[in-house]
């Protein structure tokens, strides 16, 4: 359908190349457990944020789902990190040294900050719910709540420097957008994750939070696959074109039952937040199978070098 | 070598000038550095790529001579180029690796500390030339290490000790850049006009190779990236961006709170 245009925005150069060859590593990380990390990352670090905004709203119910959500994020996302490393009994080795350089050391310390206030806000929640020191464990639920908030913006928006810091053509050649994109997919996980476990008449902040995300979610990833380079081809086609758009289908369907259906009923809420959720790991997944595209094909490093060199 | 910026003269840094236009293709390098280096073997079968059955560089293959068969204005001609790891003075790997187990040494090369790496994988993503690789079976990456142990000790890098015809030269950098140059000019004169050095230029995008090579044709030709850059150049672009995504989120977090309870 849009083939001319396609053509028309990326010439499509000959190129020679070592029999055909990558010139790129496949990237060693397995989907399941980094494309699903950036997925529950996100979800977590968006989940803290609405947490405190609940809590500052006075909306319990949505804070404590929240802040029980991000807590369950962050721990399926601690299991892949582990699993994923060739070596997982080393994985303590990411907290030997202060990197600047490396983002996933940095990602490492974030974490190993972040991870002790999501479990301490979500400890005071049920500690709170269960009648044990309501007060105490209300105001540790909010003062963790808020620590866990301010760096799980971190959290949720970090991995896109990690994964664009990296030679696979699809991942850095977005570094500008991927930021926005996972942080727009990370709000509107968060808001589903509201959506699907709160009571509609508390979820209104989780319907705002998902709706923003979720606008920027597409509007970057329209960015991301149509910038005119080479490598956003990888978004377009192949296993990661169809997630992408699988994503934009679940994205767009829940962002507009956010802001209708889910406003009048549970079953409306419930869809709306899992097609959000639905969304928003698709991305993930999408970004992650681009990017692996990328480093596949000699073309995407060879044509854009070549003709810089030309140039 | 260098601290904090300051060359501290201490040793000359340590390279590679591979000049291909007398490599014989006999691979006497690929095993050299196996035996040396107790690389285990890579079973990649035969591949009809020519004479090359090694395909790659890998961290089961540290040395790999690739073979391109062209049919020119002259005739046949046969191009044979034994690849390496680059050493880059601005190494990506080096750069990511979150554990620091990929470290620079006195030489200015680039080595794997295999008693921290915790198999990541970072490294394998960030490098422009593919050339570090996890060992499967073993979880944690390899890749040539400029032969560490036998330069400390005065020693001639194995696949240059083993080379027959001084196609892999090893020594200080400074001087085998100059003597680079000078072949180059060499073979210009004698109407050789696409020899052209490969990671020789400190300007380039990873600030030069720690081993460069010279070459008969375009370096995708031989399978190296045309003009490969170090990626953490960017890294404060895109902690910029990541920063102001980071600040939306959390204004579309307080934006979330100021509709009216219902």
């Amino acid at each position: 359908m849009t083939r001319t245009r396609e053509r028309a925005m990326v010439p499509q150069a000959d190129f020679r190349s070592y029999y055909g060859r990558p010139i790129l590593k496949e990237p060693t990380w397995h989907a399941l457990d980094i494309a699903g990390y950036l997925f529950t990352g996100g979800l977590a670090g968006g989940a803290s944020l609405l947490g405190a905004a609940a809590d500052a709203s006075g909306r319990p119910a949505l804070a404590r789902v929240a802040r029980y959500g991000a807590t369950g994020g962050l721990s399926l996302s601690l299991v892949g990190l582990i699993h994923d490393l060739g070596r997982p009994e080393r994985f303590v080795n990411m907290l030997r040294v202060v990197k600047p350089t490396s983002p996933m050391n940095l990602g490492s310390w974030l974490l190993a900050a972040y991870g002790p206030l999501a479990g301490a806000a979500a400890a005071g929640e049920l500690a709170a719910s269960a009648g044990v020191l309501p007060g105490a464990a209300r105001s540790l639920a909010r003062v963790a709540g808020l620590g866990a908030a301010g760096l799980g913006a971190g959290v949720a928006t970090y991995t896109a420097v990690l994964v664009a810091d990296t030679a696979a053509p699809a991942w850095h050649d977005a570094y500008e957008d991927l930021p926005i994109l996972f942080a727009g997919s990370a709000a509107a996980a968060a808001g589903g994750l509201g959506l699907v476990g709160a009571p509609v008449d508390q979820a209104l902040p989780a319907s705002v939070f998902a709706v923003t995300g979720a606008a920027a979610e597409l509007a970057a990833s329209h960015r991301i696959e149509h910038a005119p380079r080479l490598s956003s081809e990888a978004y377009r086609t192949g296993r990661a074109g169809v997630l992408m758009k699988a994503a934009r289908i679940a994205t767009v369907a829940g962002a507009i039952g956010a802001a209708t259906v889910a406003r009048r009923g549970r079953t409306g809420a419930t869809l709306s937040g899992a097609a959000l959720l639905a969304g928003s790991a698709l991305a993930r997944f999408g970004v992650f199978a681009a990017g692996r595209q990328s480093t596949r094909d000699p073309k995407y490093v060879i044509v854009p070098q070549h003709q810089a060199n030309e140039r | 070598m260098t601290l904090l910026g300051q060359d501290l003269g201490l040793t000359p840094r340590k390279g590679f000038f591979t000049d291909t236009t007398v490599c014989i293709g006999c691979k006497a390098c690929e095993v050299a550095c196996k035996e040396w280096n107790a690389v285990p073997a890579d079973s990649s079968g035969l591949t009809a790529n020519s004479f090359d059955n090694t395909g790659e560089l890998s961290a089961n293959t540290w040395r790999h001579v690739a073979f391109v068969e062209q049919n020119t204005d002259e005739g046949f001609r046969w191009l044979m180029s034994s690849d390496v790891c680059k050493h880059c003075t601005e190494a990506a790997c080096l750069d990511v690796c979150p554990t620091g187990a990929l470290f620079r040494t006195e030489f200015d090369t680039v080595v794997v500390q295999q008693d921290v790496c915790n198999g990541c994988g970072y490294c394998v993503s960030a490098c422009p030339y593919g050339v570090i690789a996890q060992r499967e079976d073993d979880g944690r990456v390899f890749k040539c290490t400029l032969c560490y142990d036998r330069i400390g000790a005065g020693q001639t890098p194995a696949c240059a000790k083993a080379c027959p015809t001084e196609s892999i030269q090893f020594g200080d950098l400074d001087e085998l850049r100059e003597r680079a140059t000078a072949r180059v000019e060499a073979l210009h004169a004698t109407g050789e006009t696409k020899a052209r050095l490969y990671g020789a230029d400190p300007d380039d995008g990873v600030g030069g190779n720690g081993a460069f090579f010279l070459l008969l044709d375009e370096p995708e030709v031989y399978g190296l990236p045309p003009n490969p850059k170090v990626t953490t150049r960017d890294l404060p672009a895109m902690w910029k961006r990541a920063g102001l995504a980071a600040l939306g989120l959390l204004a579309a977090a307080v934006v979330s709170t100021l509709g009216g309870r219902r």
